[in-house]
């Protein structure tokens, strides 16, 4: 048995009510690739924070070569030796190469000036044994797998011993990520312990030593990648009942009339050639992975994103939107993922939140009347049963789950015809996620076409009536009735049943 | 909220702001009316200090100080509410004192001249609205590079001297100059007044301002994009447009404010203006115009540029040199801007509370 790195006994960690982690424990060879993998919110972030000490444990006990440490900040991490490479990318664009691969180094010198020269030769040593990156080049000129590189060879400049790396090849193209996996076994061969965060099954299976699977917080297993099938891991992800009460589905909606058809669609960034059809009471889930492009296939529809190919068919007619505007004319409307950045005006009142999609409703000859700016407000919150103090209390002081109703009656206020809701329920405690879910599917009743895009396997096999599942971009497949399982939707959203068609 | 009551706290029932609180504890409202407190409280100082400050005369030329400056204000305001900047207002004032005096002693009739001069105005309005929104570069370094521009401009339409404008009818320097009397005797005042015509005109402008920030729908939309440009994108509101549309009323508006000026003085010297921007952006935020945007106030802007003028005349009163003057001014928009950052980061503090 090859000596531990890293062991990670009993962990827990709770913010708020919510159990982030609960008795985690983990272990990581010398010299190993340790994939940890897991569901949106299983806690693999969290336990990574606390790895690294951006965040403290509640209980539990790390050790790094055997003694027992606290690891109390991101600077204590690098002193032991242990290098976390976010998912997000976050260098200076403006500044070179080797002033970013030095920036934590710097940071803990004393000395007042900069050598630049032993900079430089210090991130050419580095960058030497990775990639043919020039340390004096701009990372903002850099590709996105470059900068990743740059990244791994900012946390190796701390002289790491064991690195982490949280979903790198989730911006990366294929030969890309290629590029990189070259890198971990280069590194690995070097005796750096690696822990690599991914929802790719393949690649994980292709260059992982072993796999950890974490669920709702908890821990599940450890398995050898050479004792163990893709089919296993995803079946562990998973596993779990449907706890929770949804509303009644409709299985009729499956014969209904289509709503809206969305042929051929495709922008300049993520969507590749999306095709589907929402039928009239419906409630249409959108599955994929962070990235996967589920969001830009609602905004190309809405005329939030520019498209470069399709159209979008609603009532029969054509009606391919060149902006938002013109989407909610024809009674289609979306609800951001980003409550507080694009879903409400935190700092305006609750009745002027209300009226902000079509502010001509409550107003005659160009001039809002507050008599009817308020009972427009007072109607849809009531209908949404918002708790509320006054209708002219600014946004802010309402919880987050309230907030989410708010903008949910901002888009209800021009009647709508489908709505398209990402991720409706974030940030939303239990009880007003379970109305929202309640309020969704009473629309649906109506005749409204729901379609509701979401991290949260459970919420989408709770609440819809039919799921489509993205991948990179396109369109991976269509689970509905029995089949619709997290098991499917993983499959699906990893790439694992196209990989398996291609190889048919 | 400072907006809420901006939109609201005329039309709100007295009932209603007792049952929410809102009212009185709303930082515009107690912003505005501490304001008020402020500015009598120094006409009352004043009036022991000094005996002409308190006659109609001196109230006059404080009122007339301020009154076309005040129109120029009420632009800059929509303008910071929709999270924008203008720097070169004082220069575009210029600008259209200099072509509507070009195109008068060209021949062309004063009140068409003054329409050139305005549209003028609007054009340079236009021009930088399209470098904001059609490029997308912040109003602040396109406004400082059109104050210099259009500065230079000026100075090259009258070759650098000042445009002679006597030979202007008196029935167009009437809006200039003249006055309009207001009878109140009837109300126990003693005496008929002379009310300058500017003031009238501003009053008007201040009026019909505040009733459009506060209703119409078109300005609505400026407090959704410059609460939350994305929120107000994502509402279907196209925040260009918002924006380019903010940005031409205010050069307009100062167009507007070039050709009363220009009918006060009879002239128009090619270096009138410069760093009139500073005194109406400092006015703005005083009086509660908030430079991240999405809020702020007609009523709030001229309170502050009131008290600005107050201060001025004060301190000419009293002999304080204008370089202290200076001085004074810049250590009184500090303390306003101060005091309201702490009441707004206390107030925030609050509504997290109530949320939790």
């Amino acid at each position: 048995m090859p000596p531990l790195a890293l062991e990670v006994r009993n962990v827990s960690k709770s913010f708020g009510p919510v159990r982030a982690l609960d008795g985690v424990s983990f272990s990581l060879r010398k010299g190993e690739v340790h994939a940890l993998m897991g569901e949106n919110g299983a806690g693999k972030s969290t336990l990574m924070n606390i790895i690294d000490g951006i965040l403290r444990p509640d209980g539990g006990e790390i050790l790094v070569d055997g003694r027992s440490v606290e690891i109390a900040s991101p600077q204590k991490a690098h002193e032991l030796g242990i290098g976390l490479v976010h998912q997000e990318i976050a260098l200076c664009p403006d500044i070179s190469v080797a002033e970013n691969i030095s920036m934590a180094a710097t940071n803990s010198r004393s000395a007042w000036l900069m050598d630049y020269r032993e900079l430089r030769q210090r991130a050419g040593t580095i960058l030497a044994s990775l990639a043919d990156i020039d340390p004096q080049a701009l990372v903002g000129e850099l590709s996105i797998s470059e900068q990743q590189i740059v990244e791994i060879a900012k946390a190796l400049a701390l002289d790491c011993s064991i690195l982490i790396l949280d979903e790198p090849t989730a911006a990366l193209t294929e030969r890309e990520a290629g590029k990189l996996f070259g890198i971990i076994a280069q590194l690995k061969a070097r005796g750096i312990s690696i822990i690599y965060i991914s929802h790719r099954m393949a690649e994980v299976f292709a260059h992982c030593d072993r796999i950890s699977v974490l669920r709702d917080g908890r821990y599940i297993c450890t398995e050898e990648v050479a004792a163990t099938t893709q089919e296993e891991i995803v079946r562990r992800m998973v596993g779990r009942h449907l706890g929770d009460i949804y509303p009644a589905k409709n299985p009729g909606s499956i014969d209904a009339p289509v709503l809206m058809a969305v042929s051929g669609l495709s922008d300049s960034d993520r969507v590749r050639d999306v095709s589907f059809e929402l039928r009239r009471g419906e409630v249409l889930g959108i599955a994929g992975l962070i990235g996967a492009g589920r969001t830009e296939i609602a905004l190309g529809i809405c005329g939030l994103n520019r498209l470069t190919a399709g159209k979008v068919e609603f009532e029969g007619r054509e009606v391919t939107p060149r902006s938002y505007a013109e989407s909610i004319a024809n009674g289609i409307v979306y609800l951001s993922e980003d409550r507080k950045g694009a879903g409400v005006f935190v700092d305006l009142p609750i009745a002027v939140n209300v009226s902000a999609l079509a502010i001509d409703r409550v107003a005659s000859a160009g001039f809002v009347s507050r008599a009817k700016e308020q009972a427009q407000a007072k109607s849809l919150a009531d209908q949404l049963r918002l708790k509320r103090g006054s209708l002219d209390d600014a946004a802010s002081t309402l919880s987050g789950g309230n907030q989410q109703k708010v903008a949910l009656a901002k888009l209800l206020s021009v009647c709508p015809k489908a709505i398209i809701l990402d991720e409706p329920t974030r940030g939303v405690d239990i009880g007003a996620k379970a109305e929202i879910h309640r309020i969704l599917r009473e629309l649906a009743s109506g005749g409204t076409g729901i379609v509701a895009i979401s991290s949260e396997l459970p919420e989408l096999i709770g609440l819809c009536d039919r799921v489509l599942v993205v991948h990179e971009g396109r369109i991976a497949g269509e689970v509905s009735g029995d089949e619709l399982n997290e098991e499917a939707i993983m499959r699906l959203a990893s790439g694992l049943a196209i990989e398996g068609q291609e190889a048919r | 909220m400072s907006v809420a009551s901006g939109l609201n706290e005329e039309l709100r029932p007295a009932a209603a702001r007792e049952a929410t609180g809102g009212g009185w504890r709303s930082i515009a409202s107690m912003r505005e009316f501490g304001l008020l407190l402020i500015i009598l409280a120094l006409c009352v100082v004043m009036s022991f200090a000094s005996p002409y400050f308190l006659s109609w005369g001196n109230f006059r030329a404080m009122l007339m100080s301020f009154s076309i400056e005040g129109i120029v204000v009420v632009g800059m305001t929509v303008l910071l509410i929709v999270g924008a900047i203008d720097l070169s207002v004082g220069s575009v004032v210029c600008f259209a004192m200099v072509v509507a005096g070009t195109a008068f002693l060209a021949g062309i009739d004063p009140w068409s001249a003054s329409l050139v001069g305005i549209a003028a105005s609007a054009l340079v309005g236009i021009a930088m609205a399209s470098f904001v929104t059609a490029i997308g570069l912040h109003s602040f370094i396109v406004s400082l590079a059109f104050m210099v521009i259009v500065r230079g401009l000026c100075l090259a339409i009258t070759d650098g001297r000042p445009l002679s404008l006597f030979s202007l009818p008196p029935g167009f320097k009437f809006i200039g100059q003249g006055t309009v009397p207001l009878d109140l005797r009837f109300l126990g005042f003693a005496q008929v007044y002379d009310v300058p015509v500017v003031i009238l005109i501003f009053l008007v402008v201040v009026v019909v301002f505040d009733l459009l920030l506060r209703k119409a729908t078109v300005f609505r939309k400026v407090f959704y994009t410059g609460s939350n440009e994305k929120a107000a994108q994502y509402s279907g509101i196209r925040t260009n447009r918002v924006k380019f549309f903010c940005i031409v009323l205010c050069s307009t508006l100062s167009g507007v404010a070039g050709v009363l000026y220009m009918a006060r003085f009879g002239a128009a010297p090619p270096t009138f203006g410069v760093g009139m921007e500073l005194n109406i952006i400092a006015a703005a935020v005083i009086g509660g115009a908030s430079l991240k945007g999405g809020s702020g106030t007609i009523l709030g802007a001229i309170l502050g540029i009131a008290l600005l003028s107050v201060v001025s005349s004060s301190l000419t009163l009293l002999d304080v040199p204008p370089v202290w003057q200076d001085v004074i001014r810049g250590v009184i928009l500090l303390a306003a801007v101060t005091i309201d950052h702490l009441l707004h980061t206390r107030k925030r503090a609050r509504g997290a509370v109530r949320a939790g």
